[in-house]
Protein backbone atom coordinates (compact mmCIF):
# COMPACT_ATOMS: atom_id res chain seq x y z
CA UNK A 1 0.00 0.00 0.00
CA UNK A 2 1.28 3.43 -1.05
CA UNK A 3 1.42 6.05 2.22
CA UNK A 4 0.02 9.11 0.75
CA UNK A 5 2.80 11.75 1.10
CA UNK A 6 5.27 9.00 0.60
CA UNK A 7 6.50 11.14 -2.36
CA UNK A 8 7.43 14.58 -0.64
CA UNK A 9 8.91 12.81 2.29
CA UNK A 10 10.85 11.29 -1.04
CA UNK A 11 11.99 14.75 -2.39
CA UNK A 12 12.45 16.28 1.48
CA UNK A 13 15.00 13.30 2.05
CA UNK A 14 17.05 13.43 -1.47
CA UNK A 15 17.28 17.59 -0.64
CA UNK A 16 18.56 16.50 2.73
CA UNK A 17 20.87 13.73 1.67
CA UNK A 18 22.32 16.10 -1.00
CA UNK A 19 23.28 18.73 1.31
CA UNK A 20 25.20 16.39 3.33
CA UNK A 21 27.21 15.61 0.56
CA UNK A 22 30.10 17.19 -0.74
CA UNK A 23 29.01 19.55 -3.45
CA UNK A 24 30.50 19.50 -6.62
CA UNK A 25 31.21 23.28 -7.35
CA UNK A 26 35.14 23.78 -8.97
CA UNK A 27 36.63 26.62 -7.31
CA UNK A 28 38.57 27.29 -10.35
CA UNK A 29 40.07 30.79 -9.77
CA UNK A 30 41.07 29.72 -6.13
CA UNK A 31 41.95 26.08 -7.25
CA UNK A 32 43.23 24.51 -10.63
CA UNK A 33 41.04 22.17 -12.50
CA UNK A 34 41.97 18.85 -12.68
CA UNK A 35 42.26 18.42 -16.44
CA UNK A 36 42.22 15.85 -18.47
CA UNK A 37 46.49 15.03 -19.65
CA UNK A 38 45.37 15.13 -23.29
CA UNK A 39 43.37 18.34 -22.98
CA UNK A 40 43.21 20.45 -25.60
CA UNK A 41 44.18 24.09 -24.47
CA UNK A 42 46.06 26.13 -26.71
CA UNK A 43 48.27 24.84 -29.75
CA UNK A 44 51.68 25.19 -29.14
CA UNK A 45 54.41 25.00 -31.87
CA UNK A 46 57.99 24.05 -31.78
CA UNK A 47 59.61 26.35 -34.14
CA UNK A 48 62.62 24.39 -34.34
CA UNK A 49 60.35 21.46 -36.20
CA UNK A 50 58.28 23.77 -38.37
CA UNK A 51 59.77 23.85 -42.12
CA UNK A 52 56.79 26.41 -43.06
CA UNK A 53 55.72 23.55 -45.42
CA UNK A 54 51.66 25.49 -44.99
CA UNK A 55 50.08 22.24 -44.56
CA UNK A 56 48.91 23.03 -41.42
CA UNK A 57 47.68 26.40 -42.55
CA UNK A 58 45.89 25.13 -45.92
CA UNK A 59 44.09 21.86 -43.87
CA UNK A 60 43.07 24.42 -41.31
CA UNK A 61 39.09 24.80 -41.64
CA UNK A 62 38.74 28.38 -40.09
CA UNK A 63 41.60 29.55 -41.68
CA UNK A 64 42.85 30.76 -38.28
CA UNK A 65 46.89 30.23 -38.94
CA UNK A 66 49.31 32.20 -40.35
CA UNK A 67 52.22 31.85 -42.30
CA UNK A 68 54.78 33.83 -43.68
CA UNK A 69 58.65 32.52 -44.50
CA UNK A 70 61.49 33.04 -46.84
CA UNK A 71 63.88 31.06 -48.68
CA UNK A 72 67.83 31.09 -47.00
CA UNK A 73 70.24 30.25 -49.62
CA UNK A 74 72.92 28.07 -47.92
CA UNK A 75 76.02 28.23 -50.11
CA UNK A 76 77.40 25.47 -51.28
CA UNK A 77 80.65 23.67 -48.69
CA UNK A 78 82.51 22.09 -51.62
CA UNK A 79 83.78 24.11 -54.05
CA UNK A 80 81.55 24.06 -57.19
CA UNK A 81 78.77 22.42 -55.39
CA UNK A 82 74.84 23.50 -55.81
CA UNK A 83 73.91 26.06 -53.32
CA UNK A 84 71.41 24.39 -50.36
CA UNK A 85 67.86 26.18 -49.66
CA UNK A 86 66.60 26.50 -46.79
CA UNK A 87 62.88 27.44 -45.58
CA UNK A 88 63.12 30.10 -42.63
CA UNK A 89 59.75 31.22 -40.35
CA UNK A 90 58.97 34.61 -40.55
CA UNK A 91 55.92 34.44 -38.70
CA UNK A 92 53.52 31.57 -37.31
CA UNK A 93 50.38 33.11 -35.74
CA UNK A 94 47.31 31.23 -34.61
CA UNK A 95 44.41 33.40 -34.15
CA UNK A 96 42.17 31.80 -31.14
CA UNK A 97 39.12 33.82 -31.62
CA UNK A 98 38.75 31.85 -34.83
CA UNK A 99 40.42 28.68 -33.92
CA UNK A 100 37.68 25.92 -32.98
CA UNK A 101 40.51 23.62 -31.54
CA UNK A 102 39.29 20.56 -33.67
CA UNK A 103 43.18 19.51 -33.96
CA UNK A 104 43.37 19.14 -37.71
CA UNK A 105 46.39 20.75 -37.90
CA UNK A 106 48.27 19.31 -35.42
CA UNK A 107 47.60 15.93 -36.73
CA UNK A 108 48.31 17.55 -40.30
CA UNK A 109 51.52 18.57 -39.29
CA UNK A 110 54.20 16.11 -40.64
CA UNK A 111 57.31 17.16 -38.97
CA UNK A 112 55.68 17.33 -35.38
CA UNK A 113 55.79 20.96 -35.04
CA UNK A 114 52.18 21.17 -33.27
CA UNK A 115 51.16 20.31 -29.92
CA UNK A 116 48.20 20.68 -27.78
CA UNK A 117 48.95 22.20 -24.45
CA UNK A 118 46.61 21.73 -21.46
CA UNK A 119 47.19 25.23 -20.55
CA UNK A 120 43.71 27.50 -21.02
CA UNK A 121 44.40 30.82 -19.41
CA UNK A 122 45.41 33.04 -22.06
CA UNK A 123 41.71 34.86 -22.02
CA UNK A 124 42.38 38.75 -23.57
CA UNK A 125 39.93 41.67 -22.99
CA UNK A 126 40.02 42.62 -26.94
CA UNK A 127 39.48 40.23 -29.67
CA UNK A 128 42.43 40.93 -32.11
CA UNK A 129 44.88 40.00 -29.17
CA UNK A 130 43.63 36.43 -29.38
CA UNK A 131 46.13 36.16 -32.24
CA UNK A 132 49.36 34.98 -30.59
CA UNK A 133 52.47 34.92 -32.60
CA UNK A 134 55.63 32.62 -32.64
CA UNK A 135 57.26 33.22 -29.66
CA UNK A 136 54.03 32.94 -27.33
CA UNK A 137 52.87 29.46 -29.25
CA UNK A 138 56.87 28.90 -28.42
CA UNK A 139 56.60 29.35 -24.67
CA UNK A 140 53.18 27.33 -24.53
CA UNK A 141 55.45 24.50 -25.64
CA UNK A 142 56.97 23.89 -22.18
CA UNK A 143 53.44 23.12 -20.71
CA UNK A 144 53.11 20.29 -23.34
CA UNK A 145 52.81 16.98 -21.07
CA UNK A 146 55.79 13.95 -21.88
CA UNK A 147 53.93 12.08 -24.71
CA UNK A 148 52.29 8.58 -23.44
CA UNK A 149 54.72 6.14 -22.54
CA UNK A 150 55.50 3.40 -24.99
CA UNK A 151 54.22 -0.58 -24.70
CA UNK A 152 57.06 -3.07 -22.84
CA UNK A 153 59.24 -4.44 -25.57
CA UNK A 154 58.03 -2.17 -28.06
CA UNK A 155 60.25 -0.68 -30.48
CA UNK A 156 61.43 2.66 -29.94
CA UNK A 157 60.59 5.52 -31.36
CA UNK A 158 62.25 6.15 -34.45
CA UNK A 159 63.39 9.77 -33.34
CA UNK A 160 65.05 8.30 -30.73
CA UNK A 161 67.46 5.88 -32.97
CA UNK A 162 67.74 9.02 -35.46
CA UNK A 163 68.86 11.04 -32.86
CA UNK A 164 71.08 8.30 -30.94
CA UNK A 165 72.58 7.64 -34.45
CA UNK A 166 73.43 11.46 -34.69
CA UNK A 167 74.91 11.65 -31.39
CA UNK A 168 77.32 8.70 -32.17
CA UNK A 169 78.48 10.23 -35.64
CA UNK A 170 79.12 13.35 -33.83
CA UNK A 171 81.25 11.92 -30.45
CA UNK A 172 83.10 9.90 -33.43
CA UNK A 173 83.81 13.01 -35.29
CA UNK A 174 84.69 14.38 -32.10
CA UNK A 175 87.06 11.54 -31.43
CA UNK A 176 88.54 11.60 -34.73
CA UNK A 177 89.34 15.16 -34.65
CA UNK A 178 90.84 14.94 -31.16
CA UNK A 179 92.91 11.74 -32.68
CA UNK A 180 94.11 13.84 -35.50
CA UNK A 181 95.34 16.84 -33.10
CA UNK A 182 96.97 14.63 -31.51
CA UNK A 183 99.13 13.19 -34.57
CA UNK A 184 99.90 16.25 -35.81
CA UNK A 185 103.00 16.42 -34.87
CA UNK A 186 104.16 13.42 -35.89
CA UNK A 187 102.23 14.24 -39.28
CA UNK A 188 105.22 17.43 -40.30
CA UNK A 189 107.77 14.67 -40.51
CA UNK A 190 105.98 13.58 -43.86
CA UNK A 191 106.64 14.66 -47.39
CA UNK B 1 11.25 58.07 32.58
CA UNK B 2 12.42 55.08 33.09
CA UNK B 3 9.39 53.83 31.39
CA UNK B 4 9.83 55.44 28.34
CA UNK B 5 13.52 54.36 28.39
CA UNK B 6 12.51 50.57 28.45
CA UNK B 7 9.96 51.05 25.62
CA UNK B 8 12.73 52.55 23.46
CA UNK B 9 15.05 49.98 24.52
CA UNK B 10 12.30 47.14 23.22
CA UNK B 11 11.55 49.07 20.44
CA UNK B 12 15.04 49.60 19.28
CA UNK B 13 15.41 45.37 20.12
CA UNK B 14 12.79 44.27 17.66
CA UNK B 15 13.65 46.42 15.48
CA UNK B 16 17.47 44.68 15.44
CA UNK B 17 15.98 41.71 15.31
CA UNK B 18 13.36 42.81 11.92
CA UNK B 19 16.98 44.09 10.26
CA UNK B 20 18.54 41.02 11.51
CA UNK B 21 16.92 37.83 11.44
CA UNK B 22 15.28 38.60 7.81
CA UNK B 23 18.86 38.50 6.61
CA UNK B 24 20.16 35.51 8.63
CA UNK B 25 17.15 33.58 7.17
CA UNK B 26 18.38 35.08 3.81
CA UNK B 27 21.98 33.47 4.19
CA UNK B 28 20.49 30.65 5.46
CA UNK B 29 18.83 29.82 2.27
CA UNK B 30 21.60 31.02 0.17
CA UNK B 31 23.61 28.61 1.60
CA UNK B 32 21.51 25.45 2.28
CA UNK B 33 19.90 26.11 -1.22
CA UNK B 34 23.51 26.26 -2.64
CA UNK B 35 24.38 22.82 -0.89
CA UNK B 36 21.00 20.85 -1.23
CA UNK B 37 21.39 21.63 -4.84
CA UNK B 38 25.51 20.35 -4.54
CA UNK B 39 26.95 23.84 -4.98
CA UNK B 40 28.57 25.92 -2.56
CA UNK B 41 26.71 29.23 -2.69
CA UNK B 42 28.14 32.81 -2.37
CA UNK B 43 32.09 32.37 -1.41
CA UNK B 44 33.67 35.59 -1.66
CA UNK B 45 31.67 38.31 -0.29
CA UNK B 46 32.79 39.33 3.39
CA UNK B 47 35.57 37.03 3.00
CA UNK B 48 34.60 34.02 5.01
CA UNK B 49 31.86 31.95 3.23
CA UNK B 50 30.28 35.03 1.29
CA UNK B 51 28.55 35.54 4.56
CA UNK B 52 28.23 39.38 3.94
CA UNK B 53 26.74 38.43 0.81
CA UNK B 54 23.00 39.85 1.84
CA UNK B 55 24.82 43.38 2.84
CA UNK B 56 26.51 43.63 -0.59
CA UNK B 57 23.14 42.65 -2.40
CA UNK B 58 21.42 45.68 -0.11
CA UNK B 59 24.37 48.09 -1.14
CA UNK B 60 23.94 47.49 -4.53
CA UNK B 61 20.06 47.66 -4.10
CA UNK B 62 20.74 51.24 -2.45
CA UNK B 63 22.40 52.11 -5.70
CA UNK B 64 19.94 51.07 -8.44
CA UNK B 65 17.93 54.18 -10.01
CA UNK B 66 14.42 54.54 -8.34
CA UNK B 67 11.83 54.06 -11.31
CA UNK B 68 8.12 54.45 -11.63
CA UNK B 69 6.17 53.57 -14.88
CA UNK B 70 4.69 56.25 -16.51
CA UNK B 71 1.63 55.13 -16.01
CA UNK B 72 1.90 53.89 -12.82
CA UNK B 73 -0.56 55.15 -9.71
CA UNK B 74 2.52 56.80 -8.52
CA UNK B 75 1.12 57.29 -4.98
CA UNK B 76 0.55 53.65 -3.95
CA UNK B 77 3.20 52.19 -5.88
CA UNK B 78 5.12 54.15 -4.06
CA UNK B 79 3.70 53.18 -0.63
CA UNK B 80 3.10 49.12 -1.51
CA UNK B 81 6.68 48.22 -0.55
CA UNK B 82 6.41 49.75 2.90
CA UNK B 83 2.48 48.52 3.52
CA UNK B 84 4.48 45.00 2.32
CA UNK B 85 7.08 45.32 4.94
CA UNK B 86 5.45 47.24 8.37
CA UNK B 87 2.85 44.54 9.35
CA UNK B 88 6.10 41.93 9.96
CA UNK B 89 7.62 44.48 11.43
CA UNK B 90 4.61 45.34 13.75
CA UNK B 91 3.99 41.40 13.96
CA UNK B 92 7.29 40.61 15.18
CA UNK B 93 6.61 43.28 18.05
CA UNK B 94 4.50 40.83 20.10
CA UNK B 95 5.63 37.78 19.11
CA UNK B 96 7.22 36.69 22.67
CA UNK B 97 11.11 34.99 23.41
CA UNK B 98 10.39 34.13 26.41
CA UNK B 99 8.40 35.11 29.57
CA UNK B 100 8.35 38.84 29.35
CA UNK B 101 10.90 39.37 26.96
CA UNK B 102 8.36 40.28 24.09
CA UNK B 103 7.56 44.31 22.45
CA UNK B 104 4.80 44.61 23.52
CA UNK B 105 2.75 41.71 25.57
CA UNK B 106 -0.94 41.68 24.11
CA UNK B 107 -3.77 39.97 25.39
CA UNK B 108 -5.25 39.22 21.69
CA UNK B 109 -1.57 38.94 20.84
CA UNK B 110 -2.90 35.51 18.15
CA UNK B 111 -5.70 38.16 16.44
CA UNK B 112 -3.47 40.64 16.00
CA UNK B 113 -0.78 38.69 14.51
CA UNK B 114 -3.12 37.30 12.36
CA UNK B 115 -4.92 40.53 11.36
CA UNK B 116 -1.07 42.07 10.46
CA UNK B 117 0.10 39.59 8.77
CA UNK B 118 -3.18 39.85 6.25
CA UNK B 119 -2.40 43.64 5.69
CA UNK B 120 0.74 42.64 4.79
CA UNK B 121 -0.50 40.88 1.49
CA UNK B 122 -2.32 44.25 0.89
CA UNK B 123 1.22 45.64 -0.08
CA UNK B 124 1.71 42.94 -2.86
CA UNK B 125 -1.62 43.91 -3.92
CA UNK B 126 -0.92 47.39 -4.53
CA UNK B 127 2.23 46.98 -5.97
CA UNK B 128 0.38 44.70 -8.43
CA UNK B 129 -2.92 47.01 -9.52
CA UNK B 130 -0.62 50.60 -8.77
CA UNK B 131 2.29 49.10 -11.81
CA UNK B 132 -0.34 49.42 -14.79
CA UNK B 133 1.42 46.17 -16.28
CA UNK B 134 -0.40 42.86 -16.92
CA UNK B 135 1.92 41.09 -15.66
CA UNK B 136 1.71 42.82 -12.20
CA UNK B 137 -2.06 42.90 -12.45
CA UNK B 138 -2.06 38.85 -13.10
CA UNK B 139 0.51 38.56 -10.09
CA UNK B 140 -1.54 40.63 -7.85
CA UNK B 141 -4.92 38.86 -8.57
CA UNK B 142 -3.24 35.54 -7.91
CA UNK B 143 -1.95 37.02 -4.42
CA UNK B 144 -5.63 37.82 -3.54
CA UNK B 145 -7.18 34.28 -4.54
CA UNK B 146 -4.07 33.22 -2.59
CA UNK B 147 -4.78 35.32 0.65
CA UNK B 148 -8.42 34.15 -0.07
CA UNK B 149 -7.80 30.56 0.17
CA UNK B 150 -5.30 30.74 3.04
CA UNK B 151 -6.30 33.25 5.16
CA UNK B 152 -9.37 30.70 6.31
CA UNK B 153 -7.05 27.36 6.92
CA UNK B 154 -4.77 29.81 9.09
CA UNK B 155 -7.41 31.52 10.72
CA UNK B 156 -8.51 27.75 11.86
CA UNK B 157 -5.56 26.51 12.96
CA UNK B 158 -4.51 29.48 15.15
CA UNK B 159 -7.57 29.31 16.58
CA UNK B 160 -7.59 25.50 17.48
CA UNK B 161 -4.52 26.24 19.42
CA UNK B 162 -6.41 29.37 21.01
CA UNK B 163 -9.19 27.17 21.88
CA UNK B 164 -6.64 24.56 23.81
CA UNK B 165 -5.06 27.41 25.40
CA UNK B 166 -7.69 29.24 26.23
CA UNK B 167 -6.76 32.38 25.79
CA UNK B 168 -5.21 34.67 22.90
CA UNK B 169 -2.25 35.96 24.49
CA UNK B 170 1.16 34.49 22.55
CA UNK B 171 2.61 34.21 26.20
CA UNK B 172 -0.42 32.70 27.93
CA UNK B 173 -0.43 30.08 24.85
CA UNK B 174 3.11 29.23 25.38
CA UNK B 175 2.63 28.59 28.94
CA UNK B 176 0.09 26.82 28.66
CA UNK B 177 1.54 24.65 26.16
CA UNK B 178 2.62 21.09 26.81
CA UNK B 179 4.87 18.43 24.99
CA UNK B 180 1.71 16.53 23.95
CA UNK B 181 0.16 19.11 22.45
CA UNK B 182 3.02 18.33 19.50
CA UNK B 183 0.14 15.02 18.80
CA UNK B 184 -2.75 17.07 19.71
CA UNK B 185 -2.01 19.91 17.55
CA UNK B 186 0.13 18.26 14.96
CA UNK B 187 -2.67 18.92 12.43
CA UNK B 188 -3.03 22.47 13.20
CA UNK B 189 0.71 22.88 13.49
CA UNK B 190 0.62 21.24 9.64
CA UNK B 191 -2.30 23.52 8.57
CA UNK B 192 -0.57 26.67 9.90
CA UNK B 193 2.65 26.24 8.58
CA UNK B 194 1.53 25.06 5.17
CA UNK B 195 -1.26 27.95 4.71
CA UNK B 196 1.54 30.22 6.41
CA UNK B 197 3.48 29.23 3.56
CA UNK B 198 1.23 30.48 0.86
CA UNK B 199 0.38 33.14 2.72
CA UNK B 200 3.99 35.06 2.61
CA UNK B 201 4.01 33.47 -1.13
CA UNK B 202 7.05 31.06 -0.66
CA UNK B 203 7.85 28.07 -3.27
CA UNK B 204 6.11 26.32 -3.76
CA UNK B 205 3.02 28.59 -3.26
CA UNK B 206 4.47 31.43 -5.06
CA UNK B 207 2.46 31.38 -8.30
CA UNK B 208 1.52 34.97 -7.96
CA UNK B 209 5.38 35.50 -8.42
CA UNK B 210 5.81 32.60 -10.99
CA UNK B 211 8.73 33.91 -12.78
CA UNK B 212 8.63 31.48 -15.99
CA UNK B 213 4.73 32.64 -16.79
CA UNK B 214 3.94 36.14 -14.88
CA UNK B 215 8.06 37.65 -14.53
CA UNK B 216 7.55 38.90 -10.93
CA UNK B 217 4.14 38.92 -10.61
CA UNK B 218 3.54 42.27 -8.43
CA UNK B 219 6.63 42.93 -8.03
CA UNK B 220 7.67 43.25 -12.04
CA UNK B 221 8.00 46.66 -12.17
CA UNK B 222 10.09 47.71 -9.25
CA UNK B 223 13.45 47.73 -8.99
CA UNK B 224 16.51 48.88 -6.59
CA UNK B 225 15.59 50.13 -3.10
CA UNK B 226 11.69 49.18 -3.26
CA UNK B 227 12.46 45.80 -4.63
CA UNK B 228 14.78 45.37 -1.83
CA UNK B 229 12.22 45.81 0.65
CA UNK B 230 9.63 44.17 -0.89
CA UNK B 231 12.19 40.97 -0.59
CA UNK B 232 13.09 42.04 3.08
CA UNK B 233 8.88 41.28 3.80
CA UNK B 234 9.30 37.86 2.52
CA UNK B 235 12.01 37.01 4.44
CA UNK B 236 10.61 38.75 7.41
CA UNK B 237 7.20 36.79 6.51
CA UNK B 238 9.27 33.44 6.98
CA UNK B 239 10.63 34.94 10.50
CA UNK B 240 7.22 35.43 11.66
CA UNK B 241 5.91 32.60 10.19
CA UNK B 242 8.71 30.19 11.53
CA UNK B 243 8.51 32.26 15.30
CA UNK B 244 4.47 31.71 15.20
CA UNK B 245 4.70 28.65 14.42
CA UNK B 246 7.46 28.39 17.18
CA UNK B 247 5.31 29.90 19.82
CA UNK B 248 2.04 28.41 18.85
CA UNK B 249 3.05 24.94 18.20
CA UNK B 250 6.41 24.05 19.51
CA UNK B 251 5.77 25.44 23.04
CA UNK B 252 8.50 28.81 22.30
CA UNK B 253 10.65 28.75 25.07
CA UNK B 254 9.89 25.29 26.64
CA UNK B 255 12.78 22.97 27.06
CA UNK B 256 15.50 22.34 29.53
CA UNK B 257 16.99 24.72 31.22
CA UNK B 258 14.54 27.22 30.20
CA UNK B 259 14.60 29.54 33.11
CA UNK B 260 17.91 30.28 31.41
CA UNK B 261 18.07 30.00 27.95
CA UNK B 262 14.34 29.85 27.16
CA UNK B 263 14.53 32.73 24.57
CA UNK B 264 17.52 30.46 23.16
CA UNK B 265 15.39 27.70 22.53
CA UNK B 266 12.65 30.12 21.01
CA UNK B 267 14.90 31.34 18.77
CA UNK B 268 16.12 27.54 18.24
CA UNK B 269 12.91 26.36 17.02
CA UNK B 270 12.27 29.48 14.70
CA UNK B 271 15.22 28.95 12.99
CA UNK B 272 14.65 25.30 12.54
CA UNK B 273 11.22 26.15 11.09
CA UNK B 274 12.59 28.92 8.82
CA UNK B 275 14.94 25.90 7.44
CA UNK B 276 12.14 23.45 7.11
CA UNK B 277 10.95 27.06 5.05
CA UNK B 278 13.72 27.01 2.75
CA UNK B 279 13.83 23.12 2.84
CA UNK B 280 10.85 22.96 1.07
CA UNK B 281 11.32 25.43 -0.94
CA UNK B 282 14.20 23.36 -2.11
CA UNK B 283 12.75 19.89 -2.60
CA UNK B 284 9.32 21.10 -4.25
CA UNK B 285 8.08 22.48 -7.41
CA UNK B 286 5.36 25.20 -7.83
CA UNK B 287 1.81 24.42 -7.52
CA UNK B 288 -0.46 25.41 -10.50
CA UNK B 289 -2.73 27.75 -9.48
CA UNK B 290 -6.22 25.06 -9.43
CA UNK B 291 -3.61 22.84 -7.44
CA UNK B 292 -3.07 25.77 -5.30
CA UNK B 293 -6.86 26.33 -4.44
CA UNK B 294 -7.89 22.55 -4.58
CA UNK B 295 -5.10 21.64 -1.84
CA UNK B 296 -6.35 24.94 0.46
CA UNK B 297 -10.42 24.38 -0.10
CA UNK B 298 -10.44 20.52 -0.19
CA UNK B 299 -7.69 19.56 2.07
CA UNK B 300 -6.53 22.86 4.45
CA UNK B 301 -10.15 23.89 5.69
CA UNK B 302 -11.50 20.84 6.51
CA UNK B 303 -8.42 19.24 8.01
CA UNK B 304 -8.49 22.67 10.42
CA UNK B 305 -12.18 22.30 10.98
CA UNK B 306 -11.33 18.58 11.48
CA UNK B 307 -8.62 19.73 14.12
CA UNK B 308 -11.63 22.22 15.66
CA UNK B 309 -13.38 19.82 16.54
CA UNK B 310 -10.68 17.45 17.84
CA UNK B 311 -9.57 20.47 20.04
CA UNK B 312 -12.88 20.97 21.34
CA UNK B 313 -13.51 17.67 22.44
CA UNK B 314 -10.09 17.58 23.85
CA UNK B 315 -10.42 20.59 25.78
CA UNK B 316 -14.12 19.41 27.00
CA UNK B 317 -12.34 15.80 28.13
CA UNK B 318 -9.31 17.66 30.10
CA UNK B 319 -11.89 20.27 31.56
Amino acid sequence: MRVPGRGLAKGLAVTLRQMSRRSVTAHYPDAMPELPPRSRGVIALIEENCTSCMLCARECPAWCIYIDSHKDVIPATTEGGKDKTRNVLDRFAIDFSICMYCSICIEACPFDALHWSPEFEYAELDIRELTHEKDRLREWMWTVPAPVALDEHAEPAKEIGVAQKATEKANEKAAEQAAEKAAEPAAEDRP
Amino acid sequence: MGEALEIALRLAVVLAAFLVAPLLVGQVEHKAMAHMQGRVGPMYAGGFHGWAQLVADGVKFVQKEDVIPAAADRMVFKIAPAVALVPYLVAMLVIPLGPGLVGQDLDIGLFFVIAVMGVGVIGSLMGGWSSANKFSLLGGIRVAAQLMAYELPFVLAAASVAMAAGTLSLTGIVEAWSPWWLLWQAVAMFVFFVSGLAEVQRPPFDMPVADAEIVFGPYTEYGGLRFALFILAEYAGIVVLSALTAVLFLGGWHGPFEDQLGWLWTLLKTMAVAFVVIWVRVAYPRLREDQLQRLAWQALVPLALLQLAVTAVGVVLIA
